[in-house]
């Protein structure tokens, strides 16, 4: 065991601050008076700043912390960035949803940070025990944001649902570090990679892709993939509207992260696993690609809806991790920070759009939107027209740039599957898009003026969205740059 | 010069683009400043342009490539203007003619919707035309070529929610497509031969050749040129879409079907004139063609009784002289018939107009008559005009149609029968002119009584435009007085830069007609048949007028044919349009696009979705089942895994 310096404590410093706020919101919740937990809301909003400032600092601190544990890399510094990026535009989406919905609980503040503060270990570790621990903080607290409108079964359900088969999902990824761990004698990635390449006998190869195997599946179930997507739609349609919005995409980015660190970084490496490792992702791709549109098609109930589309999207980001190499990586890091801007900004405008415990989400419910708000409508169309991947939004950019690490790894046939799939994906985001336009307004939208955090946030989404969708470029080129040894 | 030839042609782009994108905002003072203003500003350089030129019996072409258009292989094409003699006389026509109608529109279009978009079609349509007659290759001439068929289209089709009107704009759209395939075939034909299609390269090229050299590949690429004129000058058989025209405003019909675009044709072949002389088989079609529709067209327009389609019968039949002029290797001839053409058919046109503006839109003649007293000067204008097309001495047709006459039979490649179905037809002209004069003009009044207190002269904005032009509907002729009759044919000498060589070619080659007559007995037949035609139409239509009704029941068969147009139109519809329509209908539309094409897409939307209907059931909500799904999974790929 080496010593333990102030460097290490450096190199973590987002982590920190995200749970040390996380904490304080606890201590302040019994003093807050009742209606009045807003407040630790906007405590929060503080905290995920300044975590974001953390983590921009320690990028000029690169290197590995508590025992090669924790690698501070370009790598993770994105994501880490992404994450805090999703959590505050939650929080910004969700304070004027629990007044709303008389959710009188500053815990719910601390869960996103606390979930926050696991991803971003997940995303940073380099050491599967640690990867784990990541896991877990951050899928515990989710399982019970899931839940958080005790009052609505459709909320208990989706925590209950999430809290089981995730626990059985979780018990994969374990069991396949405990055979990593059998057959390498480490846990750690860099050290497994070093042993895999220099001494490819060293390990009983079918145990070892037993162990990928297991793995994957435990990721699988976190990214949703096919079949592991099963548990998706009813979880996030019974979670409240804006956890979803987290749900879909923090928990998502940061288990492709892993999956990206493991499977290209670690055991791609590794030439014997080539084959089995490129038809595992492969298949899933299609497999998810093809499930979550074709499914999406026929919902009526617009959060059901955007959990099938984020399903389709996984299989995308899927095919980008197929194509693998440096190209590939890129492409799904872009990918993961322009369906986060989308996928939360719609998530929490449909939050805000459905009324007083969400009562109006069918897709019905939306006919005539435009005509009595005209702003909210032409916002959600533009989340629904990036998430088709129209140009000059992030969602086509996204997408083209997958497509092309695709193509570039002579995956012709897949790259074909997934544009087809795009083609169908039109469709039922479309069908959102025309209810509000062409349909007779028969909804009452009483909703007020959307509240100013919301409005931010959803600002914040937009321009981001047609930035990313106009100048991709420069945001691509520093992905492709990124120093990590194991690309 | 180069800079002169652009004032000519960028003001009327301009004022189209002004017009187009800002009219809807303007005054109709506004629109009109700016559509007849740049009209005049084009026509004030064309005469600049003119009289600056200095082109000398000698001096080449005046050739400027402004930028290079296309370039691709061994291809390539400036956009290049070209200026020579010919380009000069058809500016001044197309410029001059096309200000004062568009003058005259001022008046005509004052009370009818649309005042911005018309001033902007028509302003686009003269820029186009003038693309046209300055291009110096065939790829620029074919922009202007299409330009102005899209003019007419919009124009034709100008009172569009009128369903006769869009469909006589579809109709000419349509039949002028199939002579403009030919003309672009014929266009890669020459450059598939001659490597070029840019007239200062190609014409030397073919000039040095000897008469006879390339004989196959010039004769095929002449006739699928003419292929274009006939479409575009709507010669037999491709001329069925100008009638239909006629559904346009008046003034559209005057610039475009009358005096200049229709005439593109004959502007194209006499620019080509190398190519055909070297071609003698395809000049020889072009007589043919033009002197059958000329008498053919002028059949038609006896017993037409709705006046513009009188003139465009006659416009069809005029510009079938024109041809022969040019078939016949006189392609001076053609070119003075259409200047003086443009001058009195632009006339009879804009007369029309004004009475078709005193009727409330009528143009029946049978419901005319005595309308001379209201209106004077439109009363003698057209009567001008009527002489002129008639080829009365002293008007300004006698001269150009005489000029044709003798070309026929003593031409290069003339021939008894050409002068004597023109001369024919010269008499027929005369008749159906003066038939058309009497019923509109002369004896008593039929005019319905509701209409008759309406009907009253225009205003001074459509009768100086028409005083004008019946000036030179007079002095046109004289600057081409023939020999015989103490003039010196400076029209012909004029041209003889551009068309000299080409006729001594012919010249040299022996293949001079051997029909030498004298000009005066020429002459003096076409007058003769003129000076019937014009009594005959006396005597049935002022004196007695029982007369033509017992010769209609009389020979009732032939009355019928010539009424119903010969049923060309019947015909083509049951021989093209019909199948077409119906072939497109049961084969393309009900099997091919609703069985086949909308069948697939729709059969695989439906089975997409009944795919994703499956899908749903899967999630039942069931944890249990849910379980088992992910354990299905991994089961799934460790089996993956074992069987590989």
């Amino acid at each position: 065991m080496t010593s333990v310096g102030s460097a290490d404590f450096i190199r973590i410093l987002p982590e920190l601050v995200l749970s040390g706020f996380a904490l304080l919101v606890m201590m302040l919740e019994p003093v807050t008076p009742a209606g009045k937990k807003t407040v630790l809301g906007w405590v929060s909003v503080v905290g995920v700043i300044l975590a974001g400032l953390a983590a921009a600092a320690i990028a000029f601190f690169p290197g590995s912390a508590f025992s090669a544990s924790i690698s501070n890399d370009g790598y993770s510094v994105y994501l880490i960035e992404l994450l805090l990026l999703i959590a505050l535009l939650t929080l910004l989406g969700s304070m004027a949803y629990l007044e709303r919905d008389a959710i009188d609980h500053g815990e719910y503040y601390a869960l996103i940070l606390m979930a926050t503060a696991g991803g971003a270990f997940m995303v940073a570790s380099t050491e599967l025990i640690m990867v784990f621990i990541g896991l877990e903080i951050s899928s515990i607290s989710t399982y019970i944001l899931a839940g958080y409108k005790r009052g609505e079964l459709q909320s208990n359900e989706s925590s209950v649902k999430y809290f089981l088969l995730g626990s059985f999902a979780t018990a994969f990824f374990l069991y396949g570090i405990a055979f990593v761990y059998g057959l390498t004698g480490t846990t750690n990635l860099d050290v497994i990679r070093e042993t895999l390449v220099n001494s490819p006998s060293s390990a009983n190869p079918q145990l070892l892709w037993l162990a990928v195997i297991l793995m994957f599946v435990g990721l699988a179930f976190k990214v949703s993939t096919a079949p592991f997507q099963i548990w998706t739609p009813d979880v996030y349609q019974g979670a409240p509207a804006p956890v979803t919005a987290y749900l879909s995409t923090a928990p998502k980015a940061a288990a492709f992260a892993v999956l990206v660190r493991l499977l290209i970084g670690s055991f791609g490496h590794v030439a014997s696993a080539g084959p089995l490792i490129f038809w595992l992702l492969w298949i899933s791709a299609v497999l998810t690609m093809c499930l979550g549109n074709l499914a999406a098609l026929w919902q009526s109930n617009v959060k059901r809806l955007l959990a099938y589309s984020s399903i389709a999207h996984a299989g995308y980001i899927l095919v980008g991790v197929t194509a693998g190499g440096a190209e590939g990586t890129s492409s799904v890091l872009f990918y993961l920070g322009g369906y986060a801007l989308m996928n939360v900004g719609a998530f929490i405008l449909v939050a805000h759009l459905a009324g007083a415990d969400e009562r109006r989400t069918d897709v019905e419910d939306f006919t005539g939107l435009a005509a009595d708000r005209p702003g909210m409508a032409a916002c959600l169309t533009v989340f629904m027209l990036s998430l088709a991947g129209f140009p000059s939004t992030v969602g086509f950019f996204a997408k083209f740039y997958v497509f092309r690490a695709a193509m570039h790894a002579h995956l012709t046939g897949l790259t074909v599957i997934a544009l087809l799939n795009s083609v169908v994906s039109v469709y039922y985001y479309l069908r959102l898009v025309v209810a509000m336009y062409m349909g007779e307004g028969k909804t009452q939208v009483n909703e007020a003026s959307i509240p100013r955090a919301l409005g931010f946030a959803i600002a914040v989404s937009l321009i981001g969205i047609f930035f990313l969708g106009l100048f991709p470029s420069g945001l691509l080129s520093d992905l492709t740059s990124l120093h990590v040894p194991w690309l | 010069m180069e800079i002169l030839l652009l004032l000519m042609l960028l003001p009327p782009l301009a004022g189209a683009a002004l017009n187009g994108i800002f009219g809807r905002r303007f005054s109709h003072g506004l629109v009109s400043v700016i559509g007849c203003g740049s009209a005049g500003i084009a026509a004030i350089f064309a005469i600049a342009a003119a009289l600056t030129s200095h082109l000398g019996p000698d001096t080449p072409p005046f050739v400027h490539g402004y930028f290079t258009w296309i370039q691709a292989g061994s291809f390539r094409t400036d956009f290049a203007l070209y200026y020579d003699r010919l380009t000069l006389i058809m500016t001044l026509v197309v410029t001059v003619i096309g200000f004062l109608i568009h003058m005259y529109s001022r008046g005509y279009m004052e009370h009818e919707g649309g005042y911005y978009r018309f001033f902007c079609y028509l302003n686009l349509f003269l820029f186009m035309m003038l693309v046209l007659i300055t291009a110096g290759s065939y790829p620029v001439m074919f922009v202007g070529w299409e330009g102005v068929g899209l003019c007419s289209y919009l124009l034709i089709g100008f009172y569009f929610p009128k369903k006769s009107a869009s469909d006589a704009g579809k109709k000419a759209f349509i039949v002028t497509r199939i002579g403009d395939a030919g003309f672009t075939v014929g266009v890669a034909l020459l450059f598939w031969t001659f490597g070029t299609v840019n007239f200062p390269e190609l014409f030397p090229k073919v000039a040095a050749l000897g008469l006879g050299d390339q004989q196959h590949t010039l004769t095929a690429a002449c006739l699928l040129l003419f292929l274009g004129a006939v479409g575009k000058s709507a010669q037999l058989p491709l001329y069925v879409w100008l009638p239909d025209a006629m559904e346009g405003p008046t003034p559209v019909s005057a610039l475009i079907h009358a005096a200049t675009m229709v005439t593109a044709g004959v502007y194209m072949v006499a620019r080509s004139n190398v190519l055909f002389v070297h071609a003698p088989e395809a000049l020889k079609t072009v007589s043919a063609v033009g002197c059958i529709t000329a008498f053919f067209a002028a059949t038609i327009a006896l017993c037409q009784n709705d006046l513009k389609r009188m003139l465009a019968y006659s416009t069809i039949s005029q510009l079938g002289y024109m041809f022969t002029g040019c078939g016949v290797a006189v392609f001076s001839s053609g070119i003075f018939h259409l200047m003086t053409h443009a001058c009195f058919k632009a006339l009879l046109f804009l007369a029309a107009g004004s009475v078709m503006h005193a009727m409330s839109g009528e143009l029946d003649m049978r419901i005319m008559g005595g309308l001379r007293h209201k209106m004077p000067t439109t009363f003698w204008t057209f009567l001008i005009a009527t002489l002129a097309i008639s080829g009365v001495p002293g008007f300004a047709g006698f001269f150009s149609k005489d000029g044709i006459l003798a070309a026929t039979y003593s031409g290069p490649l003339g021939s008894p029968w050409l002068y004597w179905l023109l001369t024919i037809t010269a008499g027929l002209t005369a008749f159906y002119m003066f038939r058309g004069l009497f019923m509109t003009f002369c004896g008593k009044s039929r005019v319905p009584h509701d209409l008759e207190h309406h009907v009253h002269e225009s205003s001074s904005k459509m009768t100086v435009p028409l005083m004008i032009l019946a000036v030179f509907s007079i002095v046109a002729g004289y600057v081409g007085i023939p020999e015989v009759l103490g003039g010196s044919e400076r029209f012909d000498h004029f041209l003889e830069p551009v068309f000299g060589s080409s006729q001594n070619l012919l010249a040299s080659n022996g293949v001079a007609a051997a029909h030498t007559a004298s000009e005066l007995v020429l002459m003096i037949g076409s007058l003769t048949a003129a000076g019937v035609g014009i009594l005959v139409a006396y005597w049935f239509y002022l004196r007695s007028p029982e007369i033509p009704e017992g010769l209609a029941t009389a020979f009732s068969g032939a009355y019928r044919t010539l009424v119903n147009k010969y049923y060309v139109d019947e015909f083509y519809n049951w021989l093209i349009v019909q199948p077409v329509v119906v072939g497109s209908r049961k084969f393309l539309w009900q099997f091919v696009d609703t069985g086949v094409i909308d069948g697939a897409v729709n059969g695989s939307a439906e089975a997409t979705a009944d795919v994703g209907q499956v899908l749903r059931r899967i999630q039942s909500g069931n944890i249990r089942s849910y379980a088992a799904w992910v354990l299905l999974g991994a089961v799934g790929w460790l089996g993956y895994l074992l069987l590989r």
